[in-house]
């Protein structure tokens, strides 16, 4: 069953120097699964999760034939009923909790806004639910956390309320935009598992955006590779390995290997071509 | 996690840290204005004494006024009389400079604190409109707006007004803080309890004469508020251009939270902590950009007390007014900045 | 080979061709904004006005004649109308540009000077001379800026060359910040470290390698302080504490119109009018510098 299908999206922002195309017609489409994004920095794969959301802001503008989340053409869609998905049915996590946390309100506050404000809940019941879900990413003293800023919080434990927050009202759809990048290596594996846990015991779809082959290899069902704005490569996460594509080559040989030939990493082979075709 | 203990400890040794250093800066103040007590030209003597004095009368008044002992110990007794709100006689009146300065300054609060006021309920909601809609012919105009106020000399901009609104459309009451008719009945009818005319008057429910007293007010009320407004908007604008670039914008868009409440909780929340200082700073501004509407206003504040002093040569009057505007400057800047601590918990 | 393509040459021969192609494309984006192009054309209107007030000026502007006093604006050869003395007030406004220029010259020379001086020698030291110097800095900072420079006109008496002194000593602080923050990020860097490796003085260092680094932030900020120059020395004017008449100095004739405000509007409002243009030019140029020149700061 497809939950979400982008058809030809295009992100163009106007600049001062004439129109920059940040995505360039990518298409694809995701049913209750685990899809990766991957690519280098400035290949679109961020701008193309928040065009799902409709979260470019101008001098930004999306452009896309379809875009049809659950029966819904989001492109159609009017402003409020697209706030009405958001939260709701379509979450994202970001990358540094450091910056996608709001530093002048207290955990509890954000956690519960959408239940008060969205969902109109009582304060107690959103109290309730808030602790639930934080017990969920297992926090495991949830009422302290509650009563922290987001200062307070490291690194690992702000993406677990961050996770939490977006998981609250049980979306369809989570975009996680390198959900990990910022995090230490150490609390990397423990973020992801509580991730992964939580996307495969919801039955939940997910976009996973990474920089990180390896990563998105072990974690994903379908990968998709993105350079310059275009979708290069879309294949099944296990055969990444044997991609066929010169760029994903190209990635997959840049990444070191314990055990491997001790000789310098090759430099990635950029061909202006790729772009075009 | 890093959940101090008692986590009020920082945030009072942060407080003494600030109380030292505007300690350090009050002492700086009274250098120099104690160095430009000593360099005045107007002789202390001559001007206490006149002219005629025998040698001998100035010999008595420079031993009771300490100009003979050495110039640290000149300043110890000098420091030593602040400290003890002493700020010397005025020459003028032979009143106590302080005493005096207690009847100017309420004025001057009065106008400025409701300057600030407007300056702040037009100032911030012009700047977070703008930041939400640069570009747009509602920006563009509060932009102007805004320059035309940093740039009209405040005293002429008075003048204008006055020939506008008092001489030609006849909207507003003229200088004073009264029609001349109340000014008699407002010793008589009305305690001084603040010295501010605006709360004295409600107090004693005289509301003719509050209504009036508000006719007088309303005009270099306006205009001061007017500067205040295109800084204030100005440096919201800038700011909330900032926090809404901010990643937890996106997060609270993300929520589905509607667009309002997106600028006016989550981005306005965040650009008060640095506005705060902004807003003391221009406060601040105000007390001291009153000296000149004051002087056209007649308005009977500070800043005409010390430039009426100047033009006479009332150095004890003028330090003192100094000493006690650069007093509450320093007050506001600590107020600004334990503020901007209680408002923004990574500063705690 | 055209100018235009010898500028924009992205592959640049030289490294003056590097800075002029800058200094063009700066321009370039400095003419699209109007705001700051009206106040170019105003800035170079005051200093034509100020080289050529003798040529273009009507009358003379100290010289009386009561026969013609208090005539409204539109008189014939009295455009602007004539004061209380009868003087042409358009001509001493085309005067008046000539102190309002030069006190803002005086002080555009000093007080940045100053406060790049202090500003990089605590910045380049450290330790206690930063300290000390930074503690002074702050002190001249939280003195109410009027009120100080009233208090030294008292003190030094009346005068321009006063108010230009008063003026100086209370605008400095912000460049010796300014200067201090831009060269505590350079005094660390590798070059810093090659030269004085060549056995360079600290006088040295910080004239000819600290101070032009910190040139552009001061001089962003000067542009944008010159307004606030002009409306100080015409309020120290206006007081009676600076410029003295009969020199035509806009404070002071505003100040003289005063008492016919209510009768003869022009003599008060004509001087102000001047005042607020070349004020608003100066800040839409120093706005449309400061967006060009330094985008980050755009506040």
């Amino acid at each position: 069953m497809t939950l979400l299908s982008v058809e030809n999206l295009r992100v163009t922002f106007d600049t001062e120097t004439g129109p920059v195309q940040a995505v360039r017609g990518v298409s694809f489409s995701l049913g209750r699964e685990r899809l990766g994004i991957v690519g280098e920095s400035g290949s679109g794969k961020t701008m193309t999760g928040r065009s799902v959301l409709r979260l470019i802001r101008p001098p930004g503008r999306i452009e896309a034939d379809a875009m049809v989340f659950d029966g819904q053409d989001l492109m159609r869609l009017p402003e409020p009923q697209m706030r009405a998905l958001r939260g709701r049915r379509i979450a994202m996590v970001m990358q540094d909790p450091k910056f996608s946390l709001n530093p002048v309100m207290k955990v509890g506050a954000q956690l519960t806004e959408g239940l008060r404000q969205r969902d109109r809940m009582s304060a107690k019941e959103a109290r309730t639910k808030a602790l639930a879900a934080l017990e969920a990413v297992q926090i495991r003293d949830p009422e302290r956390v509650m009563e922290a800023w987001p200062h307070e919080l490291s690194g690992g434990m702000g993406q677990r309320v961050m996770i939490a927050m977006m998981l609250i009202p049980e979306p369809d759809l989570l975009i996680a935009d390198e959900p990990t990048s910022a995090l230490d290596v150490t609390v990397q594996a423990e973020v992801l598992s509580i991730l992964d846990n939580l996307v495969k015991t919801r039955g939940m779809g997910l976009i996973f955006i990474s920089h990180d082959l390896r990563l998105v290899s072990r974690f994903c069902d379908r990968v998709l590779v993105m350079y310059k704005g275009r979708v290069v490569e879309e294949l099944a996460a296990r055969d990444l390995m044997q991609a066929r594509h010169p760029y994903t080559q190209g990635l997959l040989n840049c990444l070191p290997r314990i055990g491997g030939p001790r000789t310098p990493l090759p430099a990635l082979d950029r061909s202006a071509a790729w772009a075009k075709e | 996690m890093t959940h101090g203990a008692f986590p009020m400890t920082p945030f009072l040794k942060q407080t003494g840290k600030t109380l030292f250093s505007l300690a350090l800066t009050f002492l700086g103040l009274l250098i120099v204005t104690f160095i430009i007590a000593r360099v005045v030209p107007v002789d202390p003597v001559t001007a206490i004494l006149g002219e005629r004095a025998t040698g001998e009368q100035i010999a008595e008044m420079r031993a009771k006024l300490g100009l003979d002992d050495p110039i640290w110990k000149q300043f110890g007794i000098y420091l030593w009389d602040v400290i003890h709100f002493d700020l010397g006689t005025s020459i003028r009146t032979r009143e106590p400079v302080l005493e005096e300065v207690g009847r100017y300054f309420p004025a001057t609060l009065e106008l400025s604190t409701l300057a600030t006021i407007f300056g702040v309920l037009f100032g911030v909601p012009a700047g977070v409109l703008g930041a939400t809609r640069p570009g747009s012919v509602f920006d563009q105009f509060t932009r102007l707006f805004g320059l035309i106020g940093y740039s009209v000399p405040v005293f002429w901009l008075s003048l204008i007004g006055l020939l506008l609104f008092y001489g030609q459309l006849g909207w507003v009451g003229g200088p004073g803080r009264l029609d001349s008719m109340y000014d008699m009945m407002y010793d008589m009818k009305v305690p001084a309890v603040t010295h501010m005319i605006l709360i004295d008057t409600a107090l004693a429910g005289e509301w003719d004469m509050w209504r009036n007293a508000v006719s007088h007010i309303i005009l270099p009320a306006g205009i001061l508020a007017w500067l205040s407004m295109a800084y204030i908007s100005r440096m919201t604008r800038s700011f909330m251009m900032n926090e809404m670039g901010q990643e937890y914008i996106t997060t609270a868009r993300v929520k589905g939270m509607p667009e309002g409440r997106v600028i006016w909780v989550h981005g306005l929340r965040n650009t008060m902590v640095p506005l705060i200082t902004v807003i003391a700073l221009s406060y601040a501004y105000l007390l001291e950009g009153a000296v000149l509407t004051e002087t056209i206003f007649a308005w009977p504040g500070l800043g005409r007390y010390i430039t009426d002093a100047l033009l006479i040569g009332d150095m004890p009057a003028v330090l003192g007014g100094t000493i006690v505007v650069g007093a509450v400057y320093i007050g506001l800047n600590m107020l600004s900045d334990i503020l901007y601590r209680l408002a923004d918990p990574r500063a705690r | 080979m055209t100018w235009n393509e010898w500028l924009l040459d992205p592959n640049p021969k030289s490294r003056a061709q590097s800075r002029a192609g800058q200094a063009w494309l700066q321009w370039l984006r400095f003419r699209r904004n109007h705001l700051a192009m009206a106040g170019l054309f105003i800035t170079l209107a005051l200093v034509l006005a100020a080289i050529f007030a003798p040529w273009i000026a009507p009358h003379d502007p100290i010289a009386q004649s009561l026969a013609d006093r208090l005539q409204p604006p539109l008189t014939p050869g009295h455009l602007m109308g004539t004061d209380d003395f009868g003087r042409d007030i358009l001509s001493r406004i085309l005067y008046g540009s000539r102190i309002t220029l030069y006190i803002v010259g005086l002080v555009i020379l000093t007080a940045p000077v100053a406060g790049l001086i202090i500003g990089t020698v605590a910045g380049y030291f450290g330790g206690w001379v930063d300290a000390v110097l930074m503690r002074i800095t702050d002190i001249f900072l939280a003195f109410p800026k009027l009120i100080l420079a009233l208090a030294l006109v008292a003190v030094l008496g009346k005068g321009m060359e006063n108010a230009v002194l008063a003026i100086a000593l209370t605008s400095w602080p912000p460049y010796a910040r300014v200067a201090r923050a831009e060269t505590l990020t350079v005094r660390n860097s590798d070059y810093i470290a090659a030269v004085r490796l060549q056995g360079a003085g600290a006088t040295r260092i910080i004239w000819g390698h600290v101070m032009p680094m910190c040139l552009p932030s001061v001089i962003i900020r000067v542009t944008l302080d010159m307004a606030g120059i002009i409306l100080t020395a015409a309020g120290l004017g206006f007081l009676g504490l600076g410029v003295q008449p009969p020199d035509p100095e806009w404070g002071v004739m505003i100040s003289a119109g005063r008492k016919f405000l209510f009768e003869q509007w022009w003599v008060a409002t004509m001087p102000g009018l001047a005042i607020f243009l070349v004020s608003l030019g100066f800040n839409l140029m120093g706005d449309g510098l400061r967006d060009v020149l330094d985008p980050k700061g755009a506040r």
